[in-house]
């Protein structure tokens, strides 16, 4: 995954509440078994109309987005269907950073899990760098390292999760790291396992009649 | 004497490997045991290519199960179900995965086969006291089991299938205590609904919710089920219920169900299943369940739902922060405000999902179709919630109640609910549905979807309009 350390870049306001999963990737991007392809189904049915013509009004059509990489977004982004499809899309469009006051939790799991920073600000706060973005649209510095946000002039502090922001600046091997506790896991499951035999899922051919 | 705990609290701590900064806390890290899960075709293939990179193998191969139903047609005849070439597949890939791996797979065409939140209880593979993670948001179903479970994304499969386990975050608690009884007529599904509306899509975010209260012991297995599923969209991480004996019967005889002689001893362990008396909760909420009216939605958002006697709002007198979410809601939809909701004519019928495609839910929906039509025009269709439950309600003859009223009666899979298999709506049409979200294109691009309980459902289809269950069946809903 790829690490984030300090990126500027253009940010886009799209101040909605509750922009769910289905919105940001459509099911009819959903039928690979790889990760790859995605970038076209990110917010597609906003992008694009039902004969797959482009829609002009939408904030990621505009002439000047081609370059984006943050969104600047409404309360309870990304809520709904656990898809991490949702995130490998925003990755692969060029999106690496949200900037909003609240996430869908599977959702924010699956951005920390890949490397998409999230930053969760309170509301009032969001509501000012929307004011100061005017048309919607402008520039942004992210420093994951010193903690700071800079937009249209105006820089102030954010607070993250420690946990993820080491994971983010270093781009760690989550399953590898795990894996160095192999022997906690082993004796741990050998013990709860063996005080609650119920729980061992014994296989056998009955039929649901 | 321990402190007090809240059941969630205490599943946590018997599940906690080793803690990264024992606080023991709210947001406390640690590495958190996870029993089982249950993987689909859709959200479980990269996690599996993951595996196969890395050369990693699966921690503990029992503990998972594979199954088909996101992708699948819902056609009557299995063998002639469209599918297109991703979801074939899809399909493949799940098969394959599970004889490389050594993980027991449900195709398409095996009786066990059906919606994953349906099967994993039916089968007798949720025993309370358990964390269960799985692909799937609505995973927080196996709370009415007083089970911590809870949907993940495709890196933590892979993550849980190489270890077995998650590094977890413990979540701050909520309680939601409904008291009183709900009137005849009104479903667990319109209890959750007025929980979502009141508290807001977001009400619950980055919550453990415990529901319970005199209203919630009276319910079924089958009806906490659909509480818990829903309650994701209040941003509930976790649901949770405290078992009780309803809960340790409905187990008793599943195929899967431990042995007599173990499910006594586990019986034993469960009686500490509950939260401490005594035992603080970061947020409670409290409501009665006798002013609770049947639900329906009305906009985009599944807190955006109303009574059904009720009428389409003014934005203009809803608080500043909703009207353009509410405004653009209405014209998704194309309604209009102060439209009654019982004046707004309907193109679909839907009956299926995770939430509400249960005997019990199916049974519900037959007592209102009994003897009636569905309205010219209509086009109504039922998908059992798994193959078991079509084949139970067959056994019963409720295939023929749907049939003769008019319905479809089709396969089992998640179908119309969120539409990645053939069945979904046309631009424009407008859905009564059972199921669990109303988002823009959930059902197709461009459909309108009004959820309600199953037995709405099937009042809307009959009246061929949003119709109140009660006016229409006063006697068979007593």
């Amino acid at each position: 995954m790829e690490r984030f350390i300090r990126l500027s870049g253009r940010v886009a306001a799209m101040p909605a509440a509750n922009i769910d999963t289905d919105v940001i990737m459509p099911k009819a991007f959903l039928k690979g078994i790889d990760r790859s392809g995605l970038a076209v189904g990110l917010f597609h049915d906003l992008r694009f109309d039902e004969s797959g013509t482009v829609r002009p009004d939408f904030i990621l059509n505009r002439p000047d987005m081609a370059d984006i990489r943050f969104l600047l977004v409404g309360p309870n982004f990304g809520c709904g269907s656990s898809r991490e499809h949702a995130v490998w899309g925003m990755l692969q469009y060029g999106i690496r950073g949200i900037i909003g006051s609240s996430y869908g939790a599977i959702f924010a799991d699956n951005a920390a899990n890949n490397g998409l920073l999230l930053l969760s600000l309170p509301p009032t706060q969001i509501a000012a760098m929307a004011a100061r973005l005017g048309d919607g649209v402008g520039e942004v510095t992210v420093d994951l390292e010193a903690q700071r946000i800079e937009m249209e002039g105006h820089a102030e502090a954010f607070d993250i999760d420690p946990a993820v922001r080491r994971a983010l600046m270093l781009g760690l091997d989550r399953i590898g790291e795990t894996l160095t506790h192999a022997d906690r896991i082993r004796s741990f499951e050998q013990a709860y396992l063996a005080g609650k035999p119920w729980l061992m899922n014994e296989r056998n051919d009955e039929r649901i009649s | 004497m321990s402190a007090p705990k809240t059941l969630y609290d205490k599943i946590v701590d018997e599940h906690r490997i080793l803690s990264f900064d024992e606080s023991g806390g709210a947001g406390e890290r640690l590495l958190l045991y996870i029993d089982r899960t249950v993987l689909n075709e859709y959200t479980s293939p990269q996690a599996f290519s993951g595996l196969r990179v890395a050369g990693r193998a699966p921690w503990r191969p029992s503990a998972s199960l594979g199954l088909v139903d996101h992708v699948n047609s819902t056609n009557p005849d299995r063998a002639a179900g469209k599918l297109d070439d991703g979801a074939r597949r899809q399909i493949e890939y799940l098969s394959e995965n599970g004889r490389d791996f050594g993980i027991e797979i449900f195709d398409l065409f095996d009786p066990r086969q059906g919606i994953e939140h349906v099967v994993m209880p039916e089968l007798g593979l949720v025993l309370p006291g358990m964390v269960i993670a799985a692909g799937d948001s609505h995973s927080t179903t196996y709370g009415a089991f007083g089970v911590v479970g809870f949907g993940i994304g495709t890196s933590d499969i892979e993550h849980l299938l190489a270890t077995q386990t998650l590094v977890y975050r413990r979540l701050r608690t909520m309680r939601v205590t409904v008291g009183g009884r709900l009137a005849p007529g009104v479903t667990a599904k319109d209890l959750i609904m007025e929980v979502i509306r009141r508290i807001g899509a977001d009400g619950a975010g980055g919550h453990a919710v415990e529901f319970a209260g005199e209203a919630i012991d009276a319910l079924g297995v089958e009806a906490r089920m659909t509480i818990c599923n829903m309650a994701v969209e209040c941003g509930a991480r976790v649901a949770l219920m405290a078992p009780d004996a309803k809960v340790v019967d409905y187990i008793r005889g599943c195929p899967r169900a431990p042995s007599e002689a173990l499910l006594a001893r586990a019986v034993a362990e469960w009686a500490g299943l509950r939260s401490d008396p005594e035992a603080r909760f970061d947020k409670e909420v409290a409501l009665s369940a006798d002013d609770i009216p049947p639900m329906v939605s009305w906009g985009t958002s599944p807190d955006q739902s109303l009574a059904i006697t009720g009428s389409i709002p003014d934005p203009d007198v809803l608080p500043a922060d909703r009207r353009a979410d509410a405004a653009r809601a209405m014209t998704y939809m194309g309604l209009t405000p102060n439209t009654p909701l019982q004046d707004i004519a309907i193109d679909r019928a839907f009956i299926g999902s995770c939430t509400n495609a249960r005997l019990s839910d199916i049974r519900d929906a037959a007592r209102i179709l009994k003897g009636r039509k569905v309205a010219p025009g209509v086009r109504a269709m039922i998908s059992p919630g798994s193959s078991g439950v079509r084949a139970a309600a067959e056994a019963e003859g409720l295939d023929r109640i749907f049939i003769e009223a008019g319905f479809e009666w089709r396969r089992s899979g998640c179908s119309l609910c969120l539409a990645m298999n053939d069945d979904s709506l046309a631009p424009g049409e407008r859905c009564a549905s059972s199921t669990n979200r109303n988002f823009e294109g959930r059902q197709g691009i461009g459909g309108r979807t009004h959820l309600m309980s199953p037995a709405m459902v099937a009042a809307a289809a009959v009246m061929g309009r949003l119709a109140d269950v009660r006016s229409l069946a006063a006697a068979e809903i007593a």
